[in-house]
């Protein structure tokens, strides 16, 4: 894969992670988040991943993995045992939101969080202008066979943090090539937040 | 538990190989159990392929189900029965012997060249019988750390089995973590289930009702055949799944019509019939009695795989199947939750087959991607290959 290939979300959160710190990413897909990580930073990686498919993707990378949910994964793990735990546009896959965010804040320093923003602005456009539910880069899938069962705005999910008492660290907005600086609510089709649990 | 007769390509192959014995525990220096009795001299027989390193770094210990013996992988000379995991083990296989050097022994208790309750007592001159004493899965490990001694191997790459053969992988762990750099545990579990203890007590009552088994003392006049195969029928019941049966015999017939008699008249009933036979050939039935014991009694639950506070570096794989309701998932499962919690370094994966408990001996082109790889991490880190030039 050129370098050109990667990710912007990926890129962002290479970046943010530092060298040797112990990461577990909730829904790792064939583990191209974790591989670069776990190669230039040392990073201590642990997947968790529902396709089976996928799974051996990550195997073949070297990467270690565990066959599961993520509102099942999360439980037997020790407080505060990870550095970062990652949920990079599988937030939107989750039922129990709520639960997860809260388990990984438990087990993780810090949480990383990346997902489509429903508010984007074609989202609006095809939604008020042609009355359909919209299709973007980001959201792109048809409404009958979409994985995702969470549809949220960046506004939404600050007001989400406020309520729940999570501390926003840093706030990364991203178009389809490049960070969006201006009315990201608007103008972002995803988001990376990075989280800690707020002050008691 | 499948037994594989096929003739088999030799360019894949190990090739013809030679059942080997070492003896320990002579007069003296018998090797204590778990139970506390003593037992000595002890054999095992084993088997090898490949080639030990100079670091001596690339050992793999395979360890075998219930019924199974050292002949892991090959043939023997003027035989065509290629060993029990042969589909993994050889060139260019899972378990790559090119690269790595295999070992596989019997169990103690077994019947296939290891010391067990047929093997002639030396204070007596006859085979022990039900003078032999009981055996745990941690006594068969402790008899296969002194094989492992014997061949100067300090640390084994991998130890892996299934069934059985992972419960024998979990002891490993538990007793001598510091000689395990990785582990795969297939179709097993850390602690034996009332169901599993159910199914073995079936079994070994089937082998005591029959009048032949004369309370384990039958040496002089043959197996006890009807019960001992009454015994491997209700096996094969539990290795197979319900769709995999279905598949293999649906309803069909032997002959085309009922005989309205208690001849096998479904070719379900006439395979369990030819295996019942075909084991009562090879297996002895005191084994399959002292054995089934051991796998009862085996619990690495609570803090028995790692106990309390304790670090281990060892790396595992974790494979299960999810038709298989012998061994079901939520027992692997159960390890990896305890992994979890103690932080090891771990993979796990439920493929996706319907051969039930048997597929960990079918099953091989899923099973060898993982493990390939797994061992490839294990035995040379990462290979930094420049592909993702972030």
């Amino acid at each position: 894969m050129a370098s050109n290939d990667i990710r912007l979300d990926h890129s962002i959160i290479y970046s943010i992670i530092e060298p040797e710190s112990r990461v577990l990413d909730l829904g790792c897909g064939e583990g191209d988040l974790l591989y670069p990580l776990v190669r230039d930073k040392q990073v201590r990686a642990q997947g968790i991943e529902l396709d089976d498919k996928a799974i051996q993707e990550c195997v073949r990378k070297g990467l270690s993995v565990f066959h599961d949910d993520i509102e099942h994964s999360l439980r037997e793990y020790p407080d505060n045992c990870f550095d970062y735990v990652i949920l990079n546009q599988s937030m939107q896959e989750v039922k129990n939101v709520d639960f997860v965010i809260h388990e990984a804040l438990r087990i993780g320093s810090k949480v990383i969080v990346g997902f489509p923003n429903f508010a984007f602005i074609r989202s609006r456009f095809m939604l008020f202008f042609r009355g359909k539910a919209p299709i973007t880069k980001s959201l792109p899938y048809l409404w009958f066979d979409t994985p995702n069962v969470r549809f949220l705005s960046i506004d939404d999910f600050r007001d989400f943090c406020a309520e729940k008492n999570i501390r926003i660290i840093e706030a990364h907005y991203l178009g389809e090539r490049r960070i969006v600086h201006f009315w990201p609510n608007l103008l972002a089709l995803n988001a990376v937040f990075v989280l800690a649990k707020g002050n008691a | 538990m499948t037994e594989t007769g096929n003739k088999i390509d030799i360019d894949k192959s190990v090739g013809v190989v030679e059942t080997q014995y070492y003896t320990y525990a002579g007069p003296g220096k018998e090797h204590k159990l778990e139970s506390g009795e003593k037992l000595g001299p002890i054999t095992l027989a084993y088997e090898t392929y490949g080639k030990l390193n100079k670091e001596k770094t690339n050992a793999i210990l395979a360890l075998h189900a219930l019924s199974g013996d050292a002949h892991a992988a090959g043939v023997h000379a003027g035989q065509d029965n290629k060993g029990w995991w042969d589909d993994m083990i050889g060139p260019g296989k899972a378990f790559d012997t090119d690269r790595y050097f295999v070992i596989c022994s019997n169990v103690i208790g077994g019947c296939k060249g290891s010391t067990g309750p047929s093997s002639i007592n030396e204070a007596t001159g006859k085979p022990y019988a039900l003078d032999f004493p009981f055996i745990t899965i941690a006594d068969m490990v402790h008899a296969q750390r002194h094989l492992i001694d014997f061949l100067g191997i300090d640390k084994l790459l991998c130890v892996t089995g299934g069934s059985m053969g992972g419960m024998q992988v979990l002891q490993w762990v538990a007793s001598y973590p510091e000689r395990v750099r990785s582990a795969i545990p297939i179709a097993t579990a850390l602690k034996h289930s009332p169901q599993q203890i159910a199914f073995n007590e079936v079994v070994r009552q089937s082998i005591m009702a029959d009048p032949a088994w004369r309370e384990g003392n039958y040496y002089e006049y043959g197996q006890p055949e009807k019960g001992l195969a009454v015994a491997r029928m209700i096996g094969h019941i539990t290795f197979m799944s319900d769709q995999s049966m279905e598949e293999k015999f649906s309803r069909r017939l032997k002959s085309g019509s009922f005989s309205f008699g208690f001849d096998a008249d479904f070719e379900v009933e006439g395979y369990l019939h030819y295996r019942g036979a075909n084991f009562v050939k090879r297996f002895d039935a005191n084994s399959y009695l002292y054995i089934t014991k051991a796998i009862d009694y085996f619990d690495l639950s609570g803090g028995r795989l790692i106990p309390g506070g304790k670090a281990i570096d060892t790396r595992f794989l974790i494979i299960s199947f999810k038709s298989d309701w012998l061994y079901p998932s939520h027992q692997s499962q159960e390890i990896v939750r305890l992994l979890k919690r103690k932080r090891v370094d771990a993979t796990y994966c439920e493929l996706r087959t319907t051969y039930g408990h048997d597929a960990f001996l079918v099953e091989v082109e899923e099973q060898t991607t993982l493990i390939k790889h797994f061992l490839d991490k294990t035995f040379n880190g990462y290979l930094v290959v420049n592909d993702h030039g972030i």
